[in-house]
């Protein structure tokens, strides 16, 4: 997030888009209703009649995969209308004539063909950007999960940028992150394009400073990525260790991901169940869990936070970092004695410039988000206030792409998929904490009553969804949350495996998977 | 900016006589507020600071010279010059009668500390005014809703005093308007639209009315269920492990068992907010289903438990194998994007300083 969570309760306007914020991050989503109270209007733009959307002043069910079209023609407004902020673009920003040149020829009538939502709604939703002050965009998995994922997020940089509405109180371009510490996971370098602190692998000086420090010589050339090297499993990747991830569940096309790991010789998995993916495993390690284990995480907001074990570990379980260290000594590698969760942090932090002015003991109180630069530095609960990174925000130019499958006579409906507020991921966890069953029990699949009457599906019954990968069975919930011609379910439930259909493509530049669209058939079971 | 700076500077400071001392405070504070700063204890029930003052319970009540009655001091703004008595013999006799009062209509005062945050409130200010004195007998009010049969929420009415801190924090912190209050007096009842059960109301079962109910009448069925567990609650900070906002945590022990979870009132992200899987959803770790040992997969192709020596050295040893045979880019570590910085941390150095590649990612694509 550019902007701090204490932020959600200033803007003027809210445009979320792509996120089920209440049932997702359901306590953010409690500042942002305290925003409403307050006086806030919100734009929100999803294809599923969210409790989020019904809150909104204008709800834009836009059709799964349109966000470009939407933002290009709400950025053609905002400039039409003169509610750009001509200064900042001047003192601040790079590429804005091309930019503004660019967005002329896309109307709000253009895109309402690609969104299927009114001229008029596109139309008000750039004005209520363009007066907003401040705005504020919040976005999730809804724009990132797409083939144009990054041209999503450059197009909310656009609109952000010819406004102004960066590096100032209550506005920012905020992504909500999903996992409790996927952020960290960046921040230590787990990427195969940065080294712990985001320093890049192509950077010369940087890779020669890990060589040093890790010595052994380390390639000056980014890595592949997961995605490229499920792919390549068998073929060229013959070995893995993973580390608390269900592969098989949570990542798309399952057939092809179980053979990916089927096919290796050496499968090491890290653990606290025995998960669908461990059960792949010729090395499983049980690892200590939430509560047993003393660590750190960082926060959306960049907010570096204590983890505390209160209880002692059930079985054997040992912490993932002396899992790792055990292995790693145990090959000849220099470098893996450590004591303490708090000996591998302090090595962050001495390595990570973003870091370079926390420890373990300052972050005692959670009141650091970085950068914090130096023991000095108070941390940096906004970003971009003075300046940006590199120095001027870049506008991008981007063109509306089709999503990597379009339905067809065979595959007439939109799937798009998402979380429920009960379930976690593919429930490991809450699927095993008492009670949550009372409130979800099974999967569902959502049908608009129109779709459902026309395709003869009942309310409770059965029915056969399928796509170009594979088909599953799922029970039919017929309600208007889905718009006509998209239906919507869960991916957490290992009983309706809806990453067999899933996987049509990947974002070029990130390679994210598409899971937010996929053309499907759905026809009732008898 | 600057000049409106030090005409601030510049300006004299509001002033009052809080208990004959003389006390600075600023425009629009309340008596309570003011009072709490400088450490009066001036009791309340219907008080929950993230939330708008309320005057319900009237245990606040100050005298104010030149006003005739005593007046709510958590609704009652300071103003310049006013002359505060906190504690005096007559505030003190009503606080208690009206304490008295509150536990003759309760079936009982003392309730387990695991039902909530705030639980032990009333238990703790009648036993400082020794208010347990069942000097009046008479009408109960309220009853116990035990057709609820939602597993996180009790809802024992019989301990019900109306603050209606509960139907506030749903609607003015969580915005879910999901409870309200129905009758008056005596037959006051806290209800869901068409008294439904919790489950077919908007309730999101996030758990704030449990953690701000005074009395215990809302209660954490979950911590509960550990009442009888041997031991004292130990609670220990922490970070709730699902999604991104990164929420503070009390986690709740008994001995080596984890029995809850409450929310931290001053946690950077959360202010006290929590949803169903932060506040319910923590015994996925006590789990049987939990791995207790390494497991390596043998000959017959199945996994068995083994000891950590030999899981190690198999690890280790298949590693190297890989490496010997097909080259260092034939290996690949996926970090997870739930486990604290030292795993991923390590896991990108483990790949980084054994095979010199960059062939390292987490799970944040899929």
């Amino acid at each position: 997030m550019s902007n701090p969570l204490a932020d959600m309760e200033k803007p003027d306007l809210i445009f979320a888009i792509g996120t089920n914020m209440t049932e997702c991050h359901p306590v953010a989503a409690t500042r942002l209703k305290r925003a409403l109270t307050s006086g806030a209007k919100m734009i929100v733009a999803d294809p599923r009649q969210t409790r989020l959307a019904k809150m909104a002043h204008l709800h834009l069910p836009i059709r799964v995969g349109s966000d470009v079209a939407l933002l290009l023609a709400m950025a053609h407004v905002i400039q039409r209308e003169d509610l750009i902020n001509a200064n900042f673009i001047a003192d601040r920003t790079a590429g804005g004539e091309e930019f503004l040149e660019h967005i002329k020829e896309f109307t709000p009538e253009w895109a309402s063909e690609i969104c299927e939502v009114p001229a008029a709604d596109i139309e008000e939703a750039g004005l209520l950007y363009g007066r907003g002050n401040p705005s504020a965009i919040y976005y999730t998995l809804g724009i990132t999960e797409h083939i144009c994922g990054v041209d999503n997020v450059q197009s909310l940089c656009n609109i952000a940028l010819m406004t102004g509405n960066l590096g100032i109180e209550g506005g920012g371009i905020n992504p909500m992150r999903g996992q409790n510490n996927i952020q960290g996971a960046g921040d230590c370098g787990a990427v195969p394009n940065n080294f712990p602190g985001f320093q890049p692998c192509d950077n010369p000086e940087s890779t020669e400073k890990f060589s040093k420090l890790y010595q052994t010589e380390i390639d000056g050339v980014k890595g592949i990525t997961k995605v490229t090297a499920l792919d390549n499993c068998g073929k060229g990747i013959h070995a893995m260790i993973i580390d608390g991830e269900n592969t098989v569940v949570t990542d798309p096309d399952k057939n092809h991901c179980e053979h990916a790991l089927k096919s290796l010789d050496h499968l090491v998995v890290i653990d606290i169940f025995m998960t669908e993916t461990a059960q792949l495993a010729d090395v499983v390690f049980p690892a200590t869990a939430w509560g047993e284990t003393d660590g750190v995480q960082t926060n959306t907001e960049r907010r570096v936070q204590r983890l505390r074990a209160a209880v002692p570990p059930v079985g054997e379980a040992k912490p993932d970092w002396w899992i790792v260290s055990e292995i790693a000594k145990r090959m000849g590698v220099p470098g893996f004695e450590y004591n303490s969760a708090k000996d591998v942090f302090n090595e962050l932090c001495e390595l990570s410039p973003i870091y370079a002015g926390l420890d373990w003991d300052r972050i005692e109180d959670s009141e650091y988000q970085w950068p914090v630069p130096d023991k000095d530095h108070p941390g940096t609960p906004m970003l971009h206030e003075n300046e940006f990174k590199n120095g001027r925000g870049k506008f991008t130019v981007v063109g509306y792409r089709d999503p990597a499958e379009v339905i067809s006579d065979d595959f007439p409906l939109w799937l798009t998929t998402g979380r429920r507020l009960e379930a976690y991921h593919s429930r490991t966890q809450t699927g095993r904490s008492a009670g949550i069953e009372y409130l979800l029990s099974h999967e569902s699949l959502e049908v608009h009553p129109d779709d459902a009457e026309r395709l003869g599906l009942i309310h409770g019954g059965m029915a056969k969804m399928a796509s170009a990968r594979g088909e599953i069975e799922i029970e039919v919930k017929v309600t208007d949350m889905s718009p006509k011609g998209t239906v919507f379910t869960s991916f957490s439930f290992a009983e309706v495996p809806v990453n067999i259909l899933t996987g049509s493509g990947y974002d070029p530049v990130t390679q994210t998977a598409e899971l937010k669209v996929c053309p499907v058939k759905v026809t009732a079971v008898k | 900016m600057i000049s409106d700076l030090d005409s601030q500077k510049t300006e004299k400071a509001l002033m009052l006589t809080l208990d004959g001392e003389q006390v600075a405070f600023e425009a629009g504070e309340t008596i309570y507020e003011i009072s709490e700063r400088h450490r009066r204890e001036v009791p309340t029930l219907c008080y929950d600071e993230r939330l708008e003052a309320f005057g319900a319970c009237r245990l606040c009540v100050v005298e104010v010279e030149g006003i005739r009655n005593p007046v709510a001091s958590c609704t009652t703004k300071a103003s310049e010059g006013m002359v505060i008595k906190t504690k005096t013999e007559a505030i003190e006799k009503h606080r208690k009668t009206l304490l008295e009062l509150v536990t003759s209509e309760n079936r009982n005062v003392d309730v387990n500390k695991l039902s909530g945050y705030a639980s032990q409130e009333l238990k703790i200010l009648v036993d400082r005014y020794d208010a347990g004195t069942g000097r009046f007998a008479g009408k109960k009010s309220g009853t116990s809703n035990e057709k609820d049969k939602n597993p996180f929420i009790l809802r024992d009415y019989d301990n019900c005093i109306s603050c209606y801190r509960c139907v506030r924090v749903c609607a003015e912190r969580e915005g879910d308007y999901a409870i309200n209050v129905m009758n008056r007096g005596f037959n006051t009842q806290i209800i869901t639209e068409f008294e439904n059960d919790l489950r077919d109301s908007e309730c999101t079962f996030c758990g704030q009315c449990v953690q701000t109910c005074p009395t215990g009448a809302l209660g954490d069925k979950k911590a509960l269920r550990d009442a009888d567990t041997e031991g004292e609650i130990k609670k220990t900070r922490t970070i709730c492990p699902y999604c991104g906002v990164g929420c503070s945590v009390d986690m709740m022990s008994k001995g080596d068992k984890i029995v809850g979870v409450q929310p931290a009132m001053d946690g950077p992200a959360n202010e006290g907010a929590l949803c169903i899987k932060g506040q319910f959803a923590f015994d996925f770790i006590q789990n049987a289903d939990r791995l207790k040992k390494p497991m390596i997969r043998r000959d017959d192709g199945e996994l068995h438990e083994c000891e950590w020596e030999e899981a190690l050295n198999f690890a280790a040893a298949g590693f190297a194998k890989v490496r010997d045979k097909f080259g260092r880019h034939s290996v690949y570590g996926i970090a997870s994007g739930r486990a604290p910085h030292e795993a991923a941390y390590t896991m990108q150095k483990y790949i980084r300083a054994t095979y010199g590649t960059n062939y390292i990612d987490n799970c944040s694509r899929a």
